[in-house]
């Protein structure tokens, strides 16, 4: 029997092939390259740590870190939040809602379309001289002149937001959704009896036992939102404007690579995105973890 | 509930309906009345873009992708799960570790390879690599684990059946549930990626749909708000018919994949 092991090399052999190559030494390559002045012709000269120190006071950088923050911080409140009223609603043993898969597909739809499809769209309708939504609201008589959507740094970074949100929030009601037929309906059977209204249930029973599956859905939104290209990338042809409101991370890595030509800084960026992406997710862990310890005293 | 479905249905509905009025209709006022340009805007955009050869293009890579990390994915799977060999354990914890890193951390290494293997503008650099897909293999490896049994492969070994024939006949069928599930998501992600072939192709022949529709906001269509609504359209509409039938399965593999720990 002893002999056949060595087929396990056989079988993850092709894996690690692949891996190694198109995986392990682009990001090693990337790691010396963001030591070096790079600009993707002639050769490489190493700088030390240049691209770092420049990378810390660059101030463009840090507005990008900003508001690749802000963007994210106002969809994933707004999207966790309809998707726990939505779970909410649907779970209510009193209400019994019907239909639950087709409002999970509706829900669920804006999600499955191709990012610059959905940018296109939103860019047209958010249009500020011929765009449906003003053109809807001012014959509505809500505004009188059309609003600029996506000329405005502030309602710029909130249609965006709530662009994700729409996208997104869907997505999270199906997870919610899956972790609660999860939980067993004892306990919920047993808050109907002891008489525990609806925001009882909610908080002293499904918010809890759902921690594992929040905190999957809030790092992996984090690490998602973190690396937002697509969206800011395609609304604004690559600019970030207006006033560089737009302008996230893994944008201006984008630029500063393919269009600027520094290929050594924006390994760098690169660097410095996966270095704070480590950071926030061991920060919501250790929140996470923390919370639980607290109330495990308490009991 | 229902406001809510509306409010995520109206930009579609939008789309739809404003891909069928002329230019100066949009322009003037919104209603919901189906307008009679279709053709004419179909024209327009043909002019210009082809939206179809995006379509194809996707569609290819997305298909092979999908075969390739499902099958792959499986072999190495079923490699880590049943045998027993030096560094396997060094080897899955560095996968495992290796999975965290996101994508665009060796974009820039990733695309000076590409430039040295000289296969910069080939959908090769945007298929290969599917054949190391670590989540994937995490997966199908905790998949198999628990509904393989041992003595399942211990009598096909007696039956005299080579190893890759075990895995074919035996391991295959028992892991499909898990690697169409899986399928789903990879056909999704590839299907919506967008940075790689942004930055690894060139030829407008060759650009992928995605791609192709950010060209479309920068050419001469995005004059011709109707037949841009059309573009748009027509890059949706096969996915939400699609989504229509197979709306349950994804659904389902959404549920699986997020119900992990």
């Amino acid at each position: 029997m002893k002999n056949l092991n060595r087929y396990g090399y056989f079988f993850i052999a092709p894996f690690w092939l692949v891996f190694l190559v198109f995986s392990i030494y682009p990001v090693a390559l990337t790691f010396y390259y963001s030591f070096t002045n790079y600009t993707g012709s002639g050769t490489a000269e190493v700088v030390g740590l240049a691209n770092y120190t420049r990378l810390l006071t660059d101030s463009f950088f840090v507005q990008a870190f900003v508001n690749t923050l802000k963007i994210w911080g106002i969809n994933f409140a707004l999207q966790m939040g309809l998707a726990l009223i939505l779970a909410a609603i649907f779970s209510d043993m009193r209400l019994k809602m019907k239909g639950q898969s087709f409002f999970r597909a509706i829900f669920y739809l804006p999600n499955l379309i191709t990012v610059s499809s959905v940018a296109l769209l939103f860019g047209i309708l958010l249009d500020w001289q011929h765009g449906s939504l003003n053109v809807v609201l001012m014959n509505l008589g809500l505004i009188s002149d059309p609003i600029n959507w996506l000329n405005e740094p502030a309602t710029a970074q909130i249609s965006v937001s709530l662009i994700l949100t729409w996208m997104w929030f869907g997505h999270s009601f199906i997870v919610i959704m899956a972790g609660i037929s999860g939980i067993s309906t004892d306990y919920f059977e047993a808050a109907l009896i002891d008489g525990a209204n609806r925001w009882q249930t909610l908080v002293s029973i499904t918010l809890p036992l759902l921690k594992p599956i929040l905190l999957y859905i809030m790092i992996t939104s984090l690490i998602g939102g973190l690396q937002l290209f697509d969206l800011p990338m395609l609304i604004t042809d690559g600019i970030g404007s207006p006033d560089g409101s737009l302008n996230t991370m893994v944008l201006y890595l984008y630029n500063q690579a393919f269009k600027y030509n520094n290929y050594g800084y924006a390994s760098a960026v690169a660097y410095g995105l996966f270095i704070i992406t480590v950071i926030f997710s061991a920060i919501v862990f250790r929140s996470m973890y923390s919370s639980e310890r607290k109330q495990a005293r308490q009991v | 509930m229902t406001v809510l479905a509306i409010v995520c249905f109206v930009p579609f509905l939008m789309m739809l309906v404003n891909a069928t009025r002329s230019n100066e209709a949009i322009l003037t006022g919104f209603t919901l009345v189906p307008g009679n340009a279709l053709l004419e805007n179909y024209q327009t955009m043909m002019d210009y873009v082809n939206v179809w050869t995006g379509f194809k293009n996707s569609l290819f890579i997305s298909v092979l992708v999908t075969i390739l990390t499902g099958y792959f994915s499986a072999l190495t799977a079923y490699g880590f799960a049943f045998y027993t060999f030096k560094g396997k354990n060094f080897l899955f914890v560095f996968m495992l570790v290796m999975m965290m890193v996101p994508g665009q951390l060796g974009l820039i290494g990733f695309y000076e390879l590409s430039k040295t293997l000289g296969i910069l503008d080939t959908y090769i650099p945007l298929i290969v690599p599917a054949v190391a897909s670590p989540f994937v293999v995490f997966f199908l490896r905790q998949y198999i684990l628990t509904t393989l049994h041992p003595s399942l492969i211990e009598a096909a070994r007696i039956d005299g059946a080579s190893e890759f024939k075990i895995f074919h006949i035996v391991a295959i069928p028992i892991m499909m549930p898990a690697i169409a599930t899986m399928s789903i998501f990879t056909f999704i992600g590839s299907w919506n990626n967008y940075i790689m072939p942004l930055v690894l192709i060139f030829s407008p022949e060759k650009y992928t749909l995605p791609v192709l529709m950010g060209f479309l906001k920068g050419s001469q269509v995005a004059q011709n708000l109707g037949s841009m609504y059309l573009g748009i359209a027509i890059s949706v509409v096969p996915i939400m018919i699609a989504f229509l039938f197979l709306s349950k399965y994804i659904i389902n593999s959404i549920s699986a994949g997020a119900i992990k720990e």
